[in-house]
């Protein structure tokens, strides 16, 4: 580690110059290895904007929920009723959309405020189901594998009941904007979004550094630093290039044309760019980061994680701590279940099952340690596009759904495997 | 004189054990009371009603001769009690700053963390407290017993403490980290805080503490002035539970 005081200069790998997590770099070039494999097994198929495209919106939901998990994992609980949540979530956005609105309401179909009351109903419902998961679990010291494990026969069977087993449908256009293929914001606006985030990210860097160098801290050589921007910025600009290089196809925008009475000129063509629901995953992913690094509410997550009693004796409230970490969990369920039901355009009584187990892989294949006090948010969403790549590209490959699941939980056991010889190299477990 | 703490006939069972049976120690302004007695006779478990983390049965504690309620630790904070407990009571996952801020974080004017600020600090402190410290940037489960000590000391002087607790507080500690503590009680009781020290190790106690008390299974032996008496008087308080 750095240290402005002491006078040795000890000898520095690239990683430690840059200050990569060497964590985060196997994980990404298994990611990398994964994608090379099929691109190769499926002929050239996988590696495509339109397949990256796809991979990219079927992840969202998952992805989601998973950056609540590391909350719920780092304080050494675990919440097994996120897909229940989900689907509990899901009815209520749905009544709201398909019989409240219209016809309780009188407010007729597509309405311009069914969405965003749907939206706000699903959140405050996602949000108090889990705060009370979390009272349960927090106050009356209910083991969290119990309260869940109840929660997730409970809350199914709730979403069944609220809807009587019914598919609920079509839902509003509006709120099928975030489901993914049906609501992209074009390709300039891609542009203008990623040279935000570049702006962004560079600015936050850069503001960083100086704040590091006020306090007379060692910082990274100015090269690693450029290094780093450029890398970031790249990685940004990389990914809305090949979302705006999925071409929409000429037969859909020749409909679009012709709904606003026109006719498309000849040769035009136009990208779908970066779908609305990947934006709120990106949103998601960083205000959470956010939290688990520069909040008190996050640092006092990882304090619990690392030691429970040292952290109530510093005056924490790990009980009302746990309450909300639970309504953190349940809110994101919430939006998980705005995406998940506006890509299938309704509600079905099976959405969201078996989320749970996809939702604490990718968490732990993402690194968040289930004894508590280690995981990263951007590990966990990692974690999420690791999983989805596997499936997806088995599938594309033809390999049957019962051996898809094989590897699926095979690799689950083996990335914690792979884990634990790795931090005990590092000296991170003893 | 009013004393800066009073704790008076405290009692504290667990379950069917009488912890502390009927407790009363006082400490006054600039001065080190220690606290002796066997394993299991009940010193942290007095200490702790002080600090918070445990809740009495019974009795009554006086801060500088007024009643208070401390129900947690949150309370005895915010009556300048500080405490270096036995366990050192650290979150090892994280570094050495966020320990000692942990509950008391320094923030920006965003409401941000401001790690940078609360390093900075943590470097000042750690300068005078172990100039050897040099493990700013890893989690605390990569810090030696001692070093670990050392966070848990510079945490409970860095908040300007009226009270101070120290359980143990050289237990880890090398003989050259433990006289730079001894040295920091000495300093800490001109600048006129009371201290409470936890410590087996009674010829340090006779060396640093103005009076002792005795426990021995949950009861009070006795509490004698250092001048007073001799090593083996209290040798004897402690094994016999007798007064000279
Ligand atoms: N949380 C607890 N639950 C049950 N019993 C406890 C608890 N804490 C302490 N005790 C009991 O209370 C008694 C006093 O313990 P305490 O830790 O105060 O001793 P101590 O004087 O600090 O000993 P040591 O010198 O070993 O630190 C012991 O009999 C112990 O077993
Ligand atoms: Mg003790």
């Amino acid at each position: 580690m750095t240290d402005t005081t002491s006078g040795e200069i000890p000898r520095k790998s690239l990683t430690q110059t840059l200050q990569l997590d060497t964590r985060l770099l196997g994980m990404i070039g298994a990611f990398v290895v994964i994608c090379l494999v099929f691109h190769v097994l499926t002929g050239q198929r996988f590696l495509t904007p339109r397949n990256i495209f796809t991979l990219t919106i079927q992840t969202v939901s998952v992805a989601i929920m998973a950056t609540g998990m590391v909350f719920v994992i780092v304080t050494r609980h675990i919440d097994l009723s996120v897909g229940s949540l989900l689907a509990v979530c899901s009815a209520v956005m749905a009544l709201v959309q398909v019989w409240v609105m219209p016809q309780l309401l009188g407010l007729g179909i597509g309405h311009p405020a069914t969405a965003p009351l749907a939206i706000l109903a699903g959140l405050v419902v996602g949000a108090s189901i889990g705060a009370f998961n979390g009272w349960l679990v927090g106050y009356l010291t209910i083991p969290a594998f119990i309260v869940t494990l109840g929660g997730l026969l409970v809350w199914r069977n709730v979403a069944w009941y609220l809807t009587s087993g019914q598919t609920l449908g079509p839902l509003d256009p509006n709120f099928q904007l975030f489901g993914g293929i049906n609501g992209t914001i074009g390709v300039t606006a891609s542009w203008i979004v990623g040279a935000l985030a570049v702006a962004a990210a560079l600015w936050f860097m850069a503001s960083a550094r100086r704040k590091k160098a006020g306090h007379g801290f060692a910082v990274k050589p100015l090269w690693a630093e450029a290094v780093m921007m450029a890398l970031v910025s790249g990685l940004i600009l990389g990914f809305v290039a090949i979302l705006n290089a999925y071409q929409v196809p000429a037969a859909r925008l020749e409909r679009v044309f012709a709904a606003r009475g026109e006719t498309m000129p000849e040769g035009y063509t136009e990208g779908y760019g970066l779908p609305i629901s990947v934006l709120v995953l990106v949103a998601v992913a960083v205000a959470m980061t956010v939290v688990a690094r520069r909040t008190r509410f996050g640092r006092y997550i990882f304090a619990t994680g690392g030691n429970p009693e040292a952290a109530a004796l510093s005056g924490i409230n790990t009980r009302l701590l746990t309450v909300k970490i639970f309504a953190l969990m349940g809110a994101l369920c919430a939006l998980s279940a705005v995406v998940a039901s506006a890509r299938a355009a309704n509600h079905a009584n099976d959405i969201g099952t078996l989320d749970e187990l996809r939702v604490i892989a990718a968490a732990v294949i993402g690194g968040t340690a289930l004894s508590g006090g280690v995981g990263t948010i951007y590990g966990a969403i990692l974690g999420a596009l690791i999983m989805q790549s596997l499936q997806s590209g088995m599938a594309m490959v033809g390999v049957e759904s019962p051996f898809q699941n094989i590897v699926v939980g095979s690799v689950l056991v083996f990335a914690v495997l792979i884990d634990i010889i790795y931090r005990k190299r590092s000296g991170a477990l003893k | 004189m009013t004393p800066l703490v009073e704790m008076r006939d405290i009692a504290l069972s667990f379950g069917g054990v009488k912890a502390i049976d009927h407790v009363t120690v006082d400490l006054y302004p600039g001065e080190v009371v220690g606290l002796l007695g066997h394993n299991g006779a009940g010193k942290s478990t007095l200490i702790k009603c002080l600090s918070g983390a445990y809740q009495m049965d019974s009795g009554q504690i006086f801060i500088e001769g007024q009643p208070v309620t401390i129900n947690n630790p949150r309370d005895a904070r915010a009556h300048n009690i500080e405490t270096i407990y036995q366990t050192l009571a650290l979150a090892d996952n994280l570094d050495a700053a966020s320990n000692l801020f942990l509950g008391r974080e320094l923030v920006s004017a965003g409401g941000f963390v401001d790690d940078d600020r609360m390093e900075a600090e943590t470097r000042r402190i750690m300068a005078r407290l172990n100039p050897n410290f040099r493990k700013f940037n890893v989690p605390v489960s990569a810090l030696s017993g001692g070093q670990r000590q050392s966070v848990a000391i510079a945490r409970a002087v860095y908040f300007n403490a009226k009270i101070l607790i120290m359980d143990e507080p050289t237990a880890a500690l090398g003989p050259h980290e433990t006289r730079m503590v001894a040295e920091l009680i000495a300093e800490l009781k001109r600048q006129g805080l009371g201290i409470f020290l936890i410590s087996h190790d009674i010829h340090d106690v006779m060396a640093l503490c103005d009076r002792v008390s005795v426990m021995k299974n949950g009861k009070l032996v006795g509490t004698e002035r250092v001048t007073d008496v001799t090593e083996d008087d209290i040798l004897g308080m402690i094994i016999l539970g007798k007064k000279p």
